[in-house]
């Protein structure tokens, strides 16, 4: 919708009635964020070494692309005038599983990831039909999955960390090993321009975004939710079934945070008990510094996408700058709240 | 009885962007008189009273109260300085996740000098007073959110009562309000008359006006267009002077109906309700009218699948129609427009074809994928045919006038063909000749479908209808042909069953 209001606009200023020119404000809020992005890639071309290459560019997207996955979906629920804060232990709960079923049970990399989207549907089913039928609040429903996620994930290898030939609770050693198939996701590497640049994880990152964008913004599916999250009682006299949508919306965030459980486990190679700690957080960031991006104002895929960016980007910029690993939470927090105050403060002053 | 104006504007302009709505109004407000503020849809009424009430900012112009310069930078400030306003989107008035006690008193509890700690009981207390200085009789504890939109509106009205105003401004306060209830409202504005209060009065509905009026001003295009004092007062005058023309008579010729299109046998809208039966059929228009509460919004959701009946069957067309949800409804051609269109209505975060498509979105998109094209193609025709008053298709619902966005919403429905149109409260916030082109319209596309009206305005059904139904205690008890009536049945019918009853 961004795009198009964009084109629509440019197109406006071009024809013979009265033309509306944007004043600095309005300017400022449509393109206030992708001008300081720019600014910033700018700045770190000209005063880091190295920045300037494909190889940092690709590091970047790596960088986010699991961040980048989940805060796609979560985009999903946001649309829909919901919220997910299981989506951080939908991941980690995916990536324990599917090292389970190939380590412990000697599944192949096709059941893992079987498994694994499995897991993402249904906790977006029950996610949803808690918030639609049992009428909990999103936050609070998603908040008591986030738990008990936490919590499952830990039960079978009794809080252990899975990985080849480990021990399990009984005294075994576990038999099974991380096909090499499914390791693939994590270690292959494409190439483009240069011979073995882009990563798997890179490409499904592109590969969602475009996905998710095309839906919410072209399809009548993707309309409708919009119409859900903004005037509920309105969409279902529209004619809107808004339960299956909201419930819709769950199971899609469900399944992107497991999309990025698989690639986490593939990019580790374990499963790991401690890792996965930030994903929430920053993925939601992200999609709420989607709200500025073209003065949407409102949850979108580009600006989800943008908003995953821009975090890589300044990240990197700073390491490559040499500032300690323990700033970035800080300088995290920075942007996300510049974005916030782009977005409601700018748009909403008084005319 | 000539005194000094309390408050008084000059030389008022705004402008959104290219687009001039003020273009330098004065206007007088004097103590203990009620000005009525009469325009069309689209004239500058609100514009220029979120300026006084200081949510927009003026481009030029003075405003003075009692003689000192008046200009609010703030609602807040505003309220502080006496000059109290009921906006026409009702929702600003109230905020919607507390309960109507603390709505009530929310300003004293926010006001300067109001104390750190607060006492729930004795909020109670103060919102009791405030309630019954209104004859609200209304759950203190009960949540906004889950009141109807009347109540909503009285709450908002008796919270800007509450504020001993020196000036206080109504906006469409009765549009989605009984008559009971505006009666009610009618009484609290004519004691603050008496007690010297400036009133300013947006209303178009002429029944209010009568009843209200010390003097009209009409606003044409932003520019005042006529002030019409002399009693007694020039109401035909008045809407001329807002129009710029004479309005049309809406004198229509009845028509009967061909083969039935909808029954309903044996319908029972609640559980002790008398249960009835009704046929419309092709070709014509029904008005069902009756107070406020008495099932009409009932009914009109039962025929759309929003709602099951207790009992009874319906037909459409001869087939079985008993529809579970509104997309059955509107897969099998019956469509409902639904009032108070800011609850039911419009998307807020959509602009006007994104609006107009949303029911139909299925029908004009080739794969799931929409098609803008056609979106704007539809919105652009409803916009001409209903005389939309807006820059392009592409507008923000927020950037129309209230009267204009309830074309939108009708035209959303009129974009396809449908067997059944339902409309409950089609003229909510419509000035007096959109009205009449409106139900012009109804009336001549009516043909090849059955099309059902509830209003409770009596006027509005004479202006519309071939037959009028009466609706009381969720049962219908009167039917007339909208030629030689019986006023005096019909208003019996009305009023006498409910009290029968009740
Ligand atoms: N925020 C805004 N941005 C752009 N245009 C606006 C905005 N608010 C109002 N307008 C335009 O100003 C004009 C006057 O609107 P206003 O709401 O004052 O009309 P009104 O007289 O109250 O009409 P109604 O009887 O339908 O409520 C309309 O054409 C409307 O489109
Ligand atoms: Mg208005």
């Amino acid at each position: 919708m961004n795009l198009e209001q964009t084109k629509t606009l440019n197109a406006a200023t071009g024809a013979p009635h009265p033309v509306h020119k944007l004043t600095i404000r309005e300017l400022a809020i449509k393109y206030g964020f992708l001008v300081l992005l720019l600014g910033l890639i700018l700045f770190f071309c000209a005063f880091t070494n190295g920045f300037a290459s494909p190889q940092s560019a690709v590091f970047i997207l790596q960088s986010v692309a699991i961040t980048g996955i989940l805060a796609l979906g979560v985009t999903a629920t946001l649309v829909v005038g919901g919220f997910d804060l299981s989506i951080g232990s939908v991941a980690t709960t995916a990536m324990m599983a599917s090292s389970y079923v190939m380590v412990v049970m000697g599944g192949d990399a096709f059941t893992a990831m079987l498994v694994c989207i499995l897991i993402g549907v249904v906790v977006g089913l029950i996610n949803g039909f808690l918030i639609v039928y049992m009428r909990v609040p999103d936050l609070l429903a998603t908040l008591g999955m986030m738990f008990l996620l936490v919590g499952l994930q830990r039960i079978p290898t009794e809080g252990r960390s899975i990985a080849t030939g480990m021990t399990m609770p009984d005294g075994s050693v576990a038999s099974g090993t991380f096909s090499p198939a499914f390791l693939a996701l994590g270690r292959h590497r494409f190439d483009f321009v240069l011979p073995n640049l882009v990563p798997v994880s890179v490409v499904v990152l592109i590969l969602l975004a475009i996905v998710i964008w095309f839906f919410l913004e072209y399809t009548r599916f993707g309309r409708m939710m919009y119409a859900v999250g903004s005037n509920e009682r309105a969409a279902q006299l529209a004619g809107a079934p808004v339960n299956a949508y909201k419930i819709s919306a769950y199971v899609i965030s469900g399944v992107f945070a497991s999309i990025g459980g698989i690639l986490l486990a593939a990019r580790l190679g374990r499963g790991d008990i401690a890792s996965g700690n930030n994903l929430l957080l920053d993925s939601v960031a992200a999609a709420l510094i989607g709200f500025a991006v073209l003065g949407a104002a409102k949850p979108n895929a580009f600006g989800t996408a943008i908003g995953a960016l821009f975090v890589g980007v300044l990240l990197q910029g700073l390491t490559m700058m040499n500032a300690p690993y323990y700033t970035q939470d800080f300088v995290k927090g920075g942007v996300l709240v510049i974005a916030l105050v782009f977005t409601f403060a700018l748009s909403q002053r008084r005319r | 009885m000539v005194q000094e104006a309390v408050f008084r504007i000059e030389g008022l302009r705004k402008s959104f962007g290219p687009n001039q709505v003020l273009g330098g109004v004065d206007l007088e407000l004097r103590a203990g008189v009620i000005t009525v503020l009469m325009g069309a849809n689209g004239a500058g009424k609100s514009t220029l009273v979120r300026i006084v009430s200081g949510v927009y900012d003026r481009d030029a112009g003075r405003i003075t109260l009692a003689g000192q310069v008046f200009s609010p930078s703030s609602p807040a400030e505003a309220i502080r300085a006496g000059v109290v306003t009921v906006h026409q989107n009702i929702n600003d008035g109230v905020v919607a996740d507390l309960d109507v006690a603390t709505n009530l008193t929310l300003d004293r509890l926010n006001g300067r000098g109001a104390p750190l700690v607060f006492n729930p009981r004795r909020v109670r207390r103060e919102a009791a007073a405030v309630a019954a200085r209104m004859g609200l009789s209304i759950d203190l504890t009960a949540r906004i959110s889950d009141l109807s939109l009347a109540d909503r509106q009285m709450v908002a009205i008796a919270r800007a009562m509450a504020h001993e105003p020196k000036v206080l401004i109504l906006d469409e306060p009765t549009s989605s309000l009984s008559s009971a209830e505006a009666e009610r409202l009618f009484q609290v504005v004519e004691r603050l008359r008496a007690r010297g209060v400036a009133i300013l009065y947006i209303s178009h509905r002429m029944s209010d006006i009568r009843r209200l009026a010390d003097t009209i001003v009409s606003l044409r295009d932003g520019r005042i267009s006529g002030i019409f004092e002399d009693q007694p007062l020039d109401y035909e005058g008045a809407v001329n002077a807002m129009l710029g023309k004479k309005i049309s008579a809406g004198d229509i010729s009845v028509r009967a109906a061909t083969a039935p299109v909808l029954h309903a046998a044996n319908l029972q809208l609640t559980p002790t309700s008398r249960p009835f039966s009704l046929t419309l059929g092709g070709g014509e228009v029904v008005a069902i009218t009756g107070l406020v509460g008495v099932g009409k919004t009932a009914l009109a959701e039962t025929l759309f699948g929003v709602r099951a009946p207790v009992s009874g069957g319906m037909t459409l067309d001869g087939a079985d129609y008993a529809p579970r949800s509104t997309r059955q409804a509107i897969e099998r051609g019956v469509f409902l427009v639904a009032k108070d269109r800011g609850e039911n209505g419009i998307v807020p975060g959509f602009n006007i074809y994104e609006n107009i498509s949303l029911p139909f979105l299925k029908r004009i998109s080739n794969f799931g994928i929409t098609s803008r094209r056609s979106e704007r193609d539809l919105a652009r025709t409803q916009i001409a045919s209903l005389g939309v008053v807006c820059r392009s298709e592409r507008d923000e619902m927020s950037t129309l006038s209230g009267g204009n966005q309830q074309k939108v919403m009708v035209g959303r429905w009129l974009t396809q063909a449908s067997r059944v149109l339902i409309l409950d409260e089609p003229f909510q916030g419509v000035d007096i000749s959109a009205r009449r082109d409106l139900a012009a319209k109804l009336r001549a596309s009516a043909i090849g479908r059955a099309t059902l009206v509830f209003v409770t305005e009596l006027d509005e059904a004479f202006e519309i209808a071939d037959r009028i139904l009466v609706m009381s205690e969720h049962t219908l008890v009167g039917e007339h042909r909208n030629a030689d009536i019986n006023v005096d049945k019909l208003l019996a019918e009305i009023a006498g069953q409910h009290q029968m009853v009740g």
